[in-house]
């Protein structure tokens, strides 16, 4: 998703060399998705389903 | 002694024939301090291991590049990356495009994942629908996607 627009960082994250994240993030099954610490889902998702979940994320942000 | 073994090599080295345009490794990384600080051990070995790693994988493709940064000795390069821990990987491509980033030492799964991103960025790859590209070139606030894993 990041190659189709500039506006997108995706990061990941290996949780074993970041334990406080993991911590901070609840991470207890793999993958873990953050969207903008707004939107939090565990496992891999269809496509629209996670385009869906980062305009959510977007919804959430404060203006 | 090499991480990458020759069957790897070798088959790492048929994925790199079908980059197109070169790739930038930017490796953010941190020396090893002499003192012994709890906690951040494992974070120094991970550095010096992705380290080795990324100079074998460049090392197979005269497309490729790896550019270290240090962030103790480039903390505006790495601040300017938005790199806030360590070890981490920028791949820098020839698409004006979003920044895709590893933070940790990919390992296992996660180990092909970054090869194929390698040549998906290198080739400007995009595995998804018209309608998904659509939205995403519509965003007009930043998304910052983190996928967390672990080493399988």
């Amino acid at each position: 998703m990041a190659m189709a627009s500039d506006k997108v960082t995706a990061d990941i994250v290996e949780a074993t060399d970041f334990p406080e994240l993991s911590t901070r993030y609840s991470v207890r099954a793999v993958p873990k998705i953050v969207i903008n610490d707004r939107v939090e889902f565990t496992g891999v998702q269809p496509e629209p389903r996670f385009l869906a979940e980062i305009k959510r994320a977007l919804e959430a942000s404060p203006t | 002694m090499a991480l990458l073994d020759q069957r790897a090599r070798d088959e790492i080295s048929k994925l790199f024939e079908e980059l197109t345009e070169p790739v930038r490794l930017a490796f953010y990384t941190r020396r090893a301090s002499p003192l012994v600080v709890p906690g951040q051990q494992e974070a120094s070995q991970s550095c010096e291991d992705e380290r080795q790693l990324l100079t074998e994988i460049v090392e197979l493709s005269d497309k490729l590049l790896l550019k270290v940064h240090d962030v103790k000795e480039e903390p505006k390069a790495a601040s300017e990356a938005g790199i806030d821990k360590v070890p981490a990987l920028v791949l820098e491509g020839p698409i004006e495009a979003g920044a895709v980033r590893f933070f940790g030492l990919p390992s296992g799964y996660e180990f092909s994942t970054l090869i194929v991103d390698i040549v998906d960025v290198s080739n400007g790859n995009v595995l998804l629908s018209e309608k998904t590209r659509t939205e995403l070139a519509e965003l007009s606030e930043p998304v910052h996607i983190q996928v967390f894993v672990t080493p399988t």
